[in-house]
């Protein structure tokens, strides 16, 4: 199945544009995105797995989770919902933090737009990631890095080769 | 101390990405690429020596003139970072494909 995955960069604009189709009805994608404990089984790219400590599905309200790596480390992140259209749309923006969401100040925030669109029986998302400044790029591809550090061999083989 | 720069650094600042943007065309003096901006040629040079620094552009010295020129692979280090990035989405995506057929 093709599930044309669209990744776009614009690093001088501070954006990510990604586009993905899943072959699910739309109200099924909705949940996987918005249900803490469907959002543990495929958010954390593998070996990492994202736990959730607490999650408030409301406007303003606060989605505190960490990404648990193979060694046991541990990511943790503070998203705070800022709109939300049930079933269609969400908005968010995401922070590093410690386990008690306590933010550091200056941390780059990642404001995440995330629109869910039905095609009959498959589901189009399309995500559009944008940052305030320019530290954030650097602090993205950094964690870019380690997940791309930790994911496996070969992948990481096939990054090497770049 | 020594200053450690990284090609972020290269990229943090509008002037100089506009700079990496007209070296793409082909190595320039600093006189020529300070002929494009509006600020002191100081100014420029600052912002070349930063770029030098972070091994964005190297020196060409061709007769009693300096030319700068873009470190292409150097510029490839974002590439390759973003790629890693690209790859952890496309791993989380894939996750949820199979969540989905059981959901």
């Amino acid at each position: 199945m093709t599930n044309n995955f669209v990744f776009e960069k614009d690093l001088a604009a501070k954006k990510i544009h990604v586009v993905r189709e899943f072959n699910a009805p739309v109200e099924k994608v909705w949940k996987a995105w918005t249900d803490p404990d469907l959002l543990e089984k495929w958010w954390g790219p593998k070996p990492w797995i994202a736990k959730t400590k607490t999650m408030d599905f409301t406007v303003g309200g606060i989605w505190l989770y960490y990404m648990v790596g193979p060694e046991g480390q541990k990511h943790w992140s503070h998203v705070k919902f800022t709109a939300i259209e049930n079933g269609s749309r969400f908005a968010a923006d995401a922070v590093f933090s410690d386990e008690n969401g306590t933010v550091a100040p200056g941390a780059p925030v990642g404001h995440w737009d995330n629109k869910f669109i039905a095609m009959g029986d498959k589901t189009k998302v399309v995500v559009d990631l944008s940052f305030d400044d320019e530290s954030s790029i650097k602090m993205m591809v950094q964690m870019g890095f380690e997940g791309g550090f930790t994911m496996g061999l070969n992948q990481l083989e096939e990054l090497l080769a770049f | 101390m020594d200053i450690r720069r990284d090609i972020y650094q290269a990229i943090a600042d509008p002037t100089r990405r506009a700079i990496l943007m007209l070296l793409t065309v082909g190595a320039m003096t600093p006189n020529a690429i300070a002929g494009h901006f509006g600020c002191s040629r100081q100014a420029v040079s600052k912002h070349i020596q930063i770029l030098a620094e972070c091994g964005a552009v190297e020196q060409d010295q061709r007769g009693r003139e300096i030319y700068y020129q873009l470190n292409i692979d150097k510029m490839k280090e974002i590439d390759r970072w973003m790629e890693a990035f690209r790859k952890m989405w496309e791993t989380s995506f894939n996750q949820l494909d199979d969540l989905l057929k059981d959901l």
